[in-house]
């Protein structure tokens, strides 16, 4: 993982995040998805784009779990994807980028260079 | 130990399902197989689903990483060109030879295109491949008129495919004088015919094509009897033919009409060498159909493993998928009397044909054919395939009561536990049933730890009724649990939350379910809590719950634009509000319709719109139509007895006085009505979940009935109501529902689904069965009294109106990935990416 302080996108402040919901983050020509999972205070970023039908609508998605795995469904077709990995749950081949996350001093921060 | 060389010639469907038996049960074989498509192997049972929207991924059988992960060499776009059976090896178009120790051909059928002259020229197709389909879809883009050769199996599927593609005028070209004359008699051949014109095909039987017309491109086809067909393209589905090229070359036995020779046990006459699937020839028969060639691969891999296992020929039963109407033939469908007593049903009215052939002494069935209605299907191919004895009564086999549930239940418990059920993966009534106590309790496990049900789907619901069956004689208690959050039904839930006054998902989930929740119950809960309370559905936290459609109050459409549909009760509109309408679409840049709901459509507003267009549409007095929610859509009406020269009462009042009563009211599924002033029906009441009708004396109340894919009539509930007392009825209606169906559940279905069917509801309903009549109308009474435009608190709302913004940090900037075209003078979205 990349660290510099270059990657890190300052990208709104936490009260500007739905709670257990997402909220879209505009970078550049970019869009990101950003998930204030507030039931397990946890957040998570992934590219806003759904590699199913190339909709830019996975921060619009309903969060939740699949045995523990934290995961997004598609408010499109439904495909569900893991929050941690970026893999579609639906045994598709399609996966998506997710990207790690700070909170620093009330701003939510997003590391732009992938994990995967 | 140097592994045992496997070369598989051909990755089709079964030459798939053989590698995934043996490298899951061996490691002992190194497998290499060339393809000759550009893919890897894909599902072509399920090839017309390529044109409903599914993709080669969709379709494929395996993933991308399959083949390595199991250590399998796939060459794909290399077809196999010659064979060496002295030295044992195989040569590739592009040159290389690989040696083999055992050598599998799953080189499976082409289009079997017959000898018309003219079969070169442009705009002339088969259809066996995604290639194939490409072409296809290519060239109907500005084709008129299509025909396809072949009124069988395939060539109905094809012709099917063409309307689908859009041209209107698709005719069939079949040789014999019936349709499907492998599979169905003469008078399943006529109904089937009658059926097929409705959904506008024209059938042309009899007819010996004589060559083809045109200049370099089709034109037309000229028949024998001098009579011609002017068309732009054709589609030849004229059968299929092995192939056996390779084969024949090398020296293999074929059979004289094609097919490569095989034993028992998928042995060619050189004993390195098999063949299975549609290519091979067993007892002078090529099998057709996947389940047989499956049957074939398994065949093999138990021998190569050195088990015994031998092919014993295949039952042909088959069922017609995707046109829409049901077509069966299993077992002896043919055989006739005095062989046979056959008993046949016959319904012109609905188009249902049902014919089966009982044996002599009135013991055994032994085949039939359905049409129109094969529901009953699986459960007579089990019958017939198990040699169950009959009752006495076994025309009840295609009688049946209404739902067929019950008949179906009872069916399958006397069948023995060998019945198999699953014929594509050859999975027994035993194997389900066991693996169900070893702990799959529900479809999607079983499914996972069977395979059954993973080939073409048609023993699923037979594979549902098992699952329940075998749970319920464990004692244990089969309920619809929601999801891995949630250990109740819907209405168990339902009751719950009204018991603990809980009011947002998070307070659910906290004193019922557990975990996070998911896409499938948050919903669910949602729906509950505004059947139950009527609160703004956007606040205390539930907007995250809602579905995209309700979380904005609009339907996310392709592209990601939403649409805008204000309620117009009843269908009556002023001039004002249609100016307004006409204003507002022009100053957003709306597409405009008239819905099939008498109403009017505003489609492509982008999210940050959809407070603006609102705003200005109920400041001159619209509100929200609620075509995005699970709840009232609309109460069409008719103009009624104010203009009408035969109406008996005022549908437009009364149909308004509904709509306004209803509106904003969340069920388990959306509901809509309709009221008519009189019994020509031009509200199309009939089709409604409540529809109306005037009559001399008042209201006739029906309910229950669908549009949709699997359309039903409503039945009647209660004849010449007054006013009120018809609204009674359908508080009560309408509560009962709620409280009582499953997620997603519209009425027609809620109801076959219901012991004692539409009497036990009129007992409920109109006579108060349950005692709940005065509870149910005060439900209503505060669901009414509760309600707003959810439209009008949200705009007023600057928490809930911040949310409708693409982007959070540049809340003005639209999302600039929605596209649209142009088309007609106005705009459309962009296609699929
Ligand atoms: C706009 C309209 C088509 C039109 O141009 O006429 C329409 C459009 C949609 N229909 Fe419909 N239906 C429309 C009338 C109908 C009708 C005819 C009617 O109401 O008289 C039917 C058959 C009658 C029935 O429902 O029994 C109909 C049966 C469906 C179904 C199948 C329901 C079923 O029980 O099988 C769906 C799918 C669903 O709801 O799950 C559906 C779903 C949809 C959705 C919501 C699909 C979606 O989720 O995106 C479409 C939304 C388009 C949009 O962006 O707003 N639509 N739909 C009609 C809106 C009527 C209105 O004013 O509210
Ligand atoms: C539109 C359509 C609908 C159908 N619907 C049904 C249905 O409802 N129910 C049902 O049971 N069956 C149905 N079938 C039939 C079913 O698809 C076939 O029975 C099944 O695909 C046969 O599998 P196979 O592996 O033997 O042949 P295929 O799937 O045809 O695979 C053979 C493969 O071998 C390749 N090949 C051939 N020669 C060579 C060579 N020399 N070198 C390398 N590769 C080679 C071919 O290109 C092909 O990819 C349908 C078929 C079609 C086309
Ligand atoms: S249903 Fe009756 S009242 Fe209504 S328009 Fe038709 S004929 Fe007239
Ligand atoms: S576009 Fe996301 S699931 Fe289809």
């Amino acid at each position: 993982m990349n660290e510099t302080s270059e990657s890190w996108l300052a990208a709104c402040k936490v009260e500007d995040a739905v709670e257990n919901g997402g909220v879209c983050i505009k970078h550049g020509d970019d869009q990101i998805a950003l998930f204030y999972f507030t039931r397990r205070n946890e957040w998570y970023a992934t590219q806003n784009e759904c590699p199913h039908k190339k909709q830019m609508a996975l921060s619009r998605g309903m969060i939740g779990s699949d045995s523990d795995e934290p995961k997004v469904a598609c408010p499109f077709h439904k495909k569900t994807f893991s929050l941690n990995t970026g893999e579609c749950l639906n045994g598709e081949e399609c996966a998506i980028k997710v990207y790690p996350v700070k909170i620093e001093d009330g701003t939510v921060y997003i590391n732009t260079l992938a994990k995967f | 130990m140097k592994k045992i060389q496997i070369i598989v010639v051909g990755n089709g469907m079964v030459g798939y399902k053989f590698c995934e038996k043996l490298s899951s049960r061996s490691n002992l074989f190194k497998l290499t197989v060339f393809g000759e498509e550009p893919r890897r192997a894909y599902d072509r049972v399920h090839l017309s689903e390529y044109f409903n929207g599914k993709s080669s991924d969709d379709l494929s059988l395996s993933t991308e990483t399959w083949y390595q992960e199991n250590d399998i060499d796939l060459h794909l776009s290399s077809p196999v060109i010659k064979i060496d059976r002295e030295f044992k090896t195989v040569s590739t178009l592009d040159g290389k030879s690989y040696e083999y120790d055992f050598l599998i051909f799953a080189t499976g059928s082409g289009a079997f295109v017959p000898n018309i002259p003219g079969v070169e020229k442009e705009g002339v197709f088969v259809y066996r491949t995604i290639e194939d389909l490409d072409l296809i879809s290519g060239y109907a883009k500005k084709a008129r008129t299509a025909s396809v050769i072949g009124g069988g199996l395939l060539g109905l599927e094809a012709a099917k495919a063409l309307i689908d593609l859009g041209i209107q005028k698709t005719s069939i070209v079949e040789f014999a004088p019936r349709l499907m004359p492998r599979q169905i008699d003469d008078a399943g051949s006529q109904m089937l015919r009658s059926k097929l014109s409705d959904l506008g095909l024209e059938i042309l039987l009899n007819k010996n094509t004589s060559y083809i017309e045109g200049e370099g491109a089709i034109t037309g086809l000229k028949f024998s009897d001098d009579t011609s067909l002017a068309v732009d393209m054709l589609v030849i589905s004229a059968g299929i033919k092995p192939r056996d090229e390779l084969a024949r070359a090398c020296g293999i036995e074929v059979g004289a009409r094609g097919g490569i020779v095989v034993d028992q046990k998928m042995q060619t006459n050189d004993p390195s060498i098999f063949a299975i699937g549609e290519c091979a020839l067993f007892e002078g028969m090529i099998y057709g159909l996947i389940a047989p060639g499956y049957e074939m691969a398994e065949v093999l891999v138990t021998n190569l493993c050195d088990g015994t296992k031998t092919f014993l020929g295949f039952d042909m039963s088959t069922k017609l998928k995707l046109i829409g109407i049901d077509v069966a033939s299993f077992g002896d469908n043919f055989i006739t009397e005095p062989d046979c007593r056959t008993i046949v049903f016959e319904n012109k009215h609905k188009g249902i044909y049902k014919r089966i052939n009982i044996s002599n002494d009135g013991q055994y069935l032994l085949g039939g054919i359905l049409i129109g209605d094969a529901t009953a299907y699986n459960l007579l191919l089990q019958t017939s395939n198990n040699r169950i004895i009959l009752s006495d009564d076994p025309e009840e086999l295609i009688l049946g009561s209404r739902g067929g549930d019950t008949a179906a239940g009872s069916g399958i418990t006397s069948l023995p536990d060998s019945a198999l059920i699953c014929s594509c993966e050859g999975i027994s009534k035993g194997d389900i049933c066991s693996a169900v106590i070893d702990g799959c309790e529900n479809i999607d496990d079983l499914k996972k730890c069977t395979k059954a049900g993973t080939g073409c789907g048609g023993c699923l619901p037979m594979v549902k009724d098992l699952l329940s069956y075998t749970l319920k004689s464990q004692g244990k208690y089969v309920k619809n649990v929601i999801c891995e959050h949630f250990d109740y039904s819907r209405q168990e839930l339902f009751d719950l939350i009204h018991i603990h006054e809980l009011k947002s998902y998070d307070a659910v989930l906290d004193a019922l379910g557990k975990s996070d929740g998911c896409e499938v119950c948050k919903p669910m809960v949602a729906s509950l809590l505004a059947s139950l309370w009527n609160e703004m559905i956007l606040e205390k936290g539930n907007d995250v719950a809602q579905d995209s459609n309700d979380r904005f109050l609009a339907n996310i459409q392709k592209g990601g634009s939403y649409s805008v549909v204000p309620r117009v009760a009843g269908g009556e509109i002023t001039p004002e509000k249609l100016i307004t309408i006409g204003e507002v679409a022009k100053k957003y840049n709306l597409y405009t319709k008239i819905t099939g709901g008498q109403r009017i459509d505003m489609f492509g507003a982008h999210l940050n719109d959809l407070p603006l267009i609102w705003e200005e549409l109920i400041a001159a007095g619209f509100e929200s139509g609620h075509a995005y929610g699970k709840g009232l859509r609309t109460v069409k009406s008719c103009v009624g007895s104010t203009w009408c020269r035969f109406g008996l009462h005022d549908s437009v009042s009364f149909a308004i006085r509904i709509e306004e009563r209803y509106r904003g009211i969340r069920a388990p599924h959306k509901f809509k009505s309709g009221v008519s002033g009189c019994i020509r029906e031009c509200a199309e009441a009939q089709s409604k979940d409540f529809g109306i009708i005037a009559t001399e004396k008042g209201w006739n109340l029906y309910v229950c009935g669908n549009g949709g894919s699997k359309p039903q009539h409503a039945l009647l509930l209660a004849t010449d109501l007054d006013s009120d007392t018809c609204i009674r009825y359908i508080d009560r209606f309408l509560m009962f529902y709620i409280k009582t169906a499953d997620p997603l559940t519209r009425t027609a279905t809620w109801l076959n689904k219901m012991e004692g069917g539409i009497d036990y509801l009129r007992n409920v309903v109109v006579n108060d069965s349950l005692n709940m009549a005065q509870q149910w109308e005060n439900d209503v009474e505060n669901l009414i009294n509760s309600y707003k435009c959810e439209w009008k608190e949200a705009v007023e709302n600057p928490a809930i109106r911040k949310r409708f913004s693409h982007f959070v940090n540049a809340p003005e900037d639209k999302d600039p990935s929605i596209e649209f075209v142009e088309m007609r003078g106005q705009k459309r979205t962009a296609e699929w990416k």
